[in-house]
């Protein structure tokens, strides 16, 4: 294949990656690397090196609307990002002296799990439980807005949250990806946080985080500007469709649809892996 | 230093993001346009992983490949700004904190910069 017909391939794949990343609240890098490594044959180095590239794009462009808005909580984003920082550079330390094959193996476990986690229905857990002594010495209660009235809300289970963040962190500079799907449970399961504010300060680190493995995936040579340049542009183009299309109607089908495609991919993903394994 | 506030912080983050997003994506597209005409008809060989070139791997080598004749060099830089745009808004966070007299936030937000600035060094 040449330059001009790969390009405009890479192109349309990360732009359809970037839209059901969107529409599923997976993230456009979690789809983009097992489609990339599937369907074209791409070298996963390369494949993770562009997803997390394009993560902090489509992060950075959700994260300054979310931020506008006043879901996101800028405190409790920061001091979790010292353990996401951490762990992302653990993890991408660790990619480059992990076989492709176990790489690969790993990335379809993540993939399973998040496609399970986006199918299921959220339950908004009971707030404002009782408020970690930390969290009030850290200020990390706060308010966001919800039908028109201020909704207070305590923070709990800092230390443990904080723990999962660095394993969140982790994930992500091993594969490449936000691991928003981990950063949400650690913040509106163990932290007690409300989901609306989770999931969009749970976005406003991901690009952090993954500013912090980039330095390293660049420097292994990860970053291959042929690949990096579509995907990077396809991912943020996509991921702007599916923002768009959120607030229409009918996505729960298409939500159903998505996960399914992307519990297949997430097979393939360790079939293929074990395949290499010998 | 009273209308020194997280809402006004949260604002001008949000500003700085879309900005360094839009940058990096318009000198992406620039590069990419250049290497697409230039390198058409080169073979796409990226199944086996042989790595970006060196001068590509750091911030060092990539300003200094930088000119008309390298649309490569352009698409990496357009990548640094994407990389650099988080980086710069924990630098503003920092200020922000500052100037709000947060001294717990400005050595939470201090290390969470220290470890970015050494991960891209």
């Amino acid at each position: 294949m040449t330059i001009l017909e790969f390009t405009p391939l890479v192109f349309v794949i990360s732009m359809a990656a970037g839209y059901l990343g969107a529409l599923t609240g997976l993230g456009g890098g979690v789809v983009v690397t097992p489609a990339l490594t599937l369907l074209l044959g791409v070298d996963i180095r390369y494949a993770i090196g562009a997803s997390l590239v394009s993560v902090i794009a489509t992060s950075s462009g959700a994260a300054a609307a979310f931020v506008r808005e006043g879901y996101s909580n800028i405190r409790i984003g920061m001091f979790l990002e010292i353990a996401t920082t951490f762990g992302a550079m653990l993890g991408a330390f660790l990619s480059s002296r992990t076989p492709t094959s176990i790489l690969s193996i790993i990335f379809g476990l993540v993939l399973l799990h998040s496609a399970w986690q986006s199918s299921q229905r959220h339950s908004e857990s009971p707030t404002n439980a009782a408020p970690d002594p930390l969290a009030s010495r850290l200020k990390l209660s706060g308010s966001y807005p919800e039908h028109g009235a201020t909704q207070q809300y305590n923070v709990s289970s800092v230390k443990a949250g904080f723990g999962l963040m660095f394993g969140a962190g982790a994930i992500s500079g091993l594969l490449g990806i936000g691991s928003g799907a981990l950063k949400v449970i650690a913040m509106d399961q163990v932290m007690r946080i409300p989901f609306k504010v989770s999931t969009t300060t749970s976005n406003f680190m991901i690009g952090v985080t993954a500013a912090a493995s980039a330095g390293i995936y660049l420097s292994r040579g990860y970053v291959e500007p042929g690949i990096a340049m579509p995907v990077m542009l396809g991912v943020l183009a996509g991921s702007l469709f599916g923002a768009k299309h959120l607030i229409g109607a009918r996505v729960r089908v298409l939500r159903w649809t998505f996960a399914i495609v992307v519990a297949v991919m997430a097979v393939e993903m360790i079939v293929s892996g074990m395949g290499k394994l010998k | 230093m009273s209308n020194w506030n997280d809402q006004r912080l949260e604002r001008i983050i949000s500003v700085l993001l879309r900005t360094g997003v839009i940058l990096s994506a318009a000198v992406v597209l620039l590069g990419g346009a250049c290497h697409l005409v230039r390198h058409a008809d080169d073979p796409a060989s990226y199944h086996v992983f042989q790595g970006a070139m060196p001068e590509y791997r750091s911030v060092r080598g990539i300003v200094h490949a930088m000119g008309p004749s390298n649309c490569r060099a352009i698409i990496q830089f357009g990548l640094l700004i994407l990389i650099a745009t988080p980086i710069a808004r924990v630098a503003f966070s920092l200020v922000g904190f500052a100037m709000e007299r947060d001294r717990t936030y400005v050595v939470i937000t201090g290390i969470v910069l220290a470890v970015l600035l050494l991960a891209l060094a």
